[in-house]
């Protein structure tokens, strides 16, 4: 009898434990397991060299999904978001890159647009300079035409231009 | 028959055309004026034979003549009529066709005009356009011909050609291909049209101005000309990049709806241009001012609607648009080269005549802001093109290819454009000439405080992102001013007249249409920018499998998969679709529909999404995938895209706007005809 009923606490015992480190391992299994969110999260900043101008997120190609596939068996790695651009840089070129990184030549496709405005803004203000030597010699001064500027007379000398 | 009449007729077209310039030339040198009577003439008559070949085509593609190559490669029995007519614009071969008929209507509807101001311009007008014409119709007549028949030889080998080779027969396909699937969607139907007829409708204002370049006319007689000619391009291209973006939105299955792809970008150049054109013409009207600047930015914003057909065409770039990629880059390049440098000898020829005696008064005045406009719309120009032709540039400088992506141009345009938003909100604010700071604080304060709120109750609602309430405080400020404008002028306009406000209100927009007309595209902007706001800095996605039954989240929204079906639509479409019921705040508030279309002719797979949309934003729900055994699992991808539906709502104000501003004004027409001096300072 005594024996029965440490048997069934046996058994009992052992059902729960393996419940528990069996819920343990799914909960452990599920925490190693990326989601699609965090899948989709690098797959965005990474082109197949196939597809044309679509990022591997919305891409569905059988390439593009083993490029995810793949992406996820690093994540479930341990690999960081940057490790595994990284892999795909070195294996395919910087090409799958959304954006190339700012060194070597490429500083050129970052720092042109910016200095172009540069340029285009030093040609404005050489422009507006003159402005200067010509408001000093107005003479009319600036107070006279604020009050020139009355808005009443400004919209009726618009509207006339037309008339 | 119908083949032998549409290929005759675009022979003619081209030899017309060709005749066409000729004549002018003869007129150029003797001033005879039957010559350009002639060539005037003959212009109309590319319009009739080109109408003739793009109806020959049509026909040919709704009774799926499929001997012939192209109808064989871009429709198929399954579609339905509409998409085998509009199939016309489906390939290269047609798309060219109708973007030359679309060309011909533009110079044909010019030739009818008044002449006599004008008459010393008219054979350079006519030399201009035509010569991009005759270029376009030649590709047709001897590259892309629409009208090449299929031809089999005894040993099974298919060629296409015109004329019948030697020992062929003619060959007959059971069926086409079909339309790309990614064309067959309403969108696609008006889109490319709006596109082209904005791409072409600049080649108006070009011509114009290389008329004005050659004869050394200084006067501003060109942009009054043609004026509405640009603002009808302008809203046309704005409307082809809208209706772009919604295609993308309702077709592509990537929840956005702009891409930063090379081909979006190649129509959004000449729109910065033409933008920046609109702009500084004004001052060019009322001061005299910019003349060199403005013949630049229409040189430019030709040269950039040839480019970006070019791209679109050659396969030079990657692009979602390879659809219509061929071998006619080469040609292309070299008529962008040819014209470009013909163009800038014309402008430094006349570089001289052209400048101003008269400057800027101050930087605080709207010409000194709208000059600050133009150098913000040229700096995004700059990010984008350089943007496009670096993956060229640095293959062939270091062999390495890379992509130049969202995050580039995101990053390089997004402050340009917010400045710009600022210039917008100011601008109306600040007189011609000069405005003090004082005076400018003094009209400026009001609006400011109640542009304010939208940035605090945004705040209050938990927005801490500080790019995104520095942008919303810009549209609201944007909006506020120019309501503002409105406003005082109305009040003013009451005040001195006895109106009451409304009758004030319209006397004061119908006798000053252009700039009210303006501000009410400038109200388009500003609900756009909202909308653009929301989804770039607000929109969240998820994706996950459910079961049938289970339920996943987003934002406030739930959605709970109820069944997916699978069956044969008469389209030749296979179409797998899910269905799902749709919660806010576990309230059931419809069903969502998101499916995978596979066509059986291109064995193609589209992912079409279903969308719960509200002002407040759209629910975006793709089906990814399903298990292939039981339908029991389905994986699908939702997005939150707030505020997305005010872009579209902004296109209204486009719409609007440019009607207002191009509505025939009788003073207006007077002034014209009179050939007045348009460059009175007030």
């Amino acid at each position: 009898m005594v024996k029965t009923w440490v048997t069934k606490q046996f058994l009992f015992s052992m059902f729960v434990t393996c419940m528990l480190f069996g819920s343990l391992g799914n909960v452990l299994a599920q925490d190693n397991s990326p989601t699609d969110d965090e899948v989709n999260a690098i797959s965005k900043q990474l082109y197949c060299p196939v597809c044309e101008s679509i990022p591997l997120d919305a891409c569905g190609t059988q390439a593009c999904i083993q490029w995810r596939d793949t992406i996820r068996e690093k994540l479930s790695a341990g690999w960081s978001e940057e490790e595994i651009k990284q892999y795909f840089s070195n294996q395919y070129g910087v090409r799958v890159l959304a954006e190339p990184p700012i060194k070597g030549f490429n500083k050129l496709l970052w720092y042109l647009p910016p200095f172009s405005l540069l340029i285009g803004s030093l040609l404005v203000i050489r422009l507006l300079a003159k402005t200067r030597t010509n408001l000093n010699t107005l003479d009319s001064g600036i107070s006279n035409i604020d009050n020139a500027d009355r808005y009443v007379d400004r919209i009726e000398n618009e509207l006339k231009q037309w008339e | 028959m119908i083949v032998n009449l549409g290929y005759t007729a675009l022979l003619l077209a081209l030899i017309c055309s060709l005749y066409s310039i000729v004549s002018a030339r003869v007129y150029i040198n003797t001033n005879r004026y039957q010559w350009v009577d002639s060539a005037r003439n003959a212009v109309i008559a590319v319009w009739f034979l080109l109408t003739l070949a793009c109806l020959s085509l049509v026909y040919l593609l709704t009774n799926e003549h499929f001997e012939i190559e192209y109808v064989a490669s871009v429709s198929s029995r399954a579609m339905p009529w509409y998409l085998k007519a509009t199939a016309l614009w489906g390939g290269q071969a047609g798309s060219l066709l109708f973007w030359s008929w679309l060309m011909s209507t533009y110079t044909g509807v010019v030739m009818l005009r008044d002449w006599s101001k004008e008459r010393d311009m008219q054979p350079y007008i006519i030399t201009a356009s035509m010569l991009t014409l005759a270029f376009f119709i030649s590709l047709n007549a001897f590259v892309e011909n629409p009208f090449n028949v299929l031809w089999i030889d005894s040993f099974g080998n298919i060629t296409a050609s015109v004329m019948r080779p030697n020992a062929n027969l003619m060959f007959t396909p059971k069926d086409g291909a079909g339309l790309n699937p990614l064309l067959r969607h309403p969108g696609m139907i008006i889109h490319p049209p709006m596109l082209y007829l904005g791409f072409v409708g600049f080649i108006i204002p070009y011509s114009f101005a290389i008329g004005a370049l050659a004869v050394g006319r200084t006067d501003s007689v060109w942009i009054r000309a043609t004026r509405r000619w640009t603002l009808v391009a302008w809203l046309f291209l704005s409307l082809g990049l809208l209706l772009g973006g919604r295609w993308a939105y309702d077709v592509l299955g990537w929840g956005g709806y702009w891409g930063w792809d090379p081909v979006e970008i190649a129509a959004l150049m000449p729109w910065l241009t033409g933008t920046a054109f609109l702009h500084s013409v004004i001052i060019q009207e009322k001061h005299g001012m910019f003349k060199r600047w403005n013949m630049i930015l229409i040189i430019l914003t030709y040269a950039l609607v040839i480019f970006g057909t070019f791209l679109t065409r050659s396969g030079v770039l990657s692009s979602v648009h390879a659809f219509a990629q061929s071998s006619i880059g080469p040609l292309f390049f070299m008529f962008i080269t040819i014209t470009f440098t013909i163009s800038l000898v014309l402008l430094f020829r006349g570089w001289e005549t052209l400048g101003s005696s008269k400057t800027l008064t101050s930087w605080l005045s709207r010409e000194g802001l709208f000059l600050l406009n133009n150098l913000l719309f040229m700096g995004i120009l700059v990010a984008c093109f350089w943007g496009v032709i670096y993956p060229l540039i640095s293959e062939i400088i270091t062999g390495q290819k890379v992509t130049v992506g969202p995050p580039f141009y995101e990053r390089t345009t997004g402050p340009q454009f917010a400045a710009l938003l600022f210039l917008m909100g100011i601008v109306p604010l600040v007189a011609w000439r000069i405005t003090t700071v004082n005076r400018l604080g003094h009209l400026i304060w009001k609006p400011t405080i109640i542009s304010l709120v939208v940035p605090i109750i945004s705040m209050i609602s938990g927005i801490m992102n500080f790019a995104a309430l520095l942008s919303l405080w810009l549209a609201s400020l944007v909006f506020c001013v120019t309501i503002y404008e409105f406003y005082r002028g109305a009040i003013a306009r009451s005040k001195s007249s006895g109106n009451n406000f409304y009758v004030a209100l319209w006397l004061l927009i119908s006798r000053n249409r252009r700039r009210y007309g303006g501000y009410i595209v400038h109200l388009g902007v500003v609900f756009m920018a909202v909308g653009i706001i929301g989804v770039e800095m607000f929109q969240t996605e998820t994706q996950g499998t459910l079961a049938l039954g289970e339920r996943m989240h987003l934002g406030e929204y739930s959605l709970v998969y109820r069944d997916l079906t699978e069956f044969s639509a008469n389209d030749g479409r296979v179409v797998t679709r899910a269905t799902l019921t749709v919660y806010k705040n576990n309230k059931a508030i419809g069903k969502l529909e998101p499916q995978r279309d596979y066509y059986k002719d291109s064995m193609q797979r589209m992912t079409i999404p279903d969308i719960y949309s509200t002002l407040e934003g759209d629910l975006y729900v793709l089906l990814i995938d399903w298990k292939p055994v039981g339908l029991q699992q389905a994986t699908f991808k939702v997005y939150l895209n707030p505020l997305i539906n005010w872009i579209w709502i902004g296109g209204f104000g486009f719409i609007l706007g440019t009607l207002v501003a191009t509505w025939p004004d009788k003073r207006d027409r007077d002034i014209l005809t009179n050939n007045k001096s348009f460059a009175q300072p007030l």
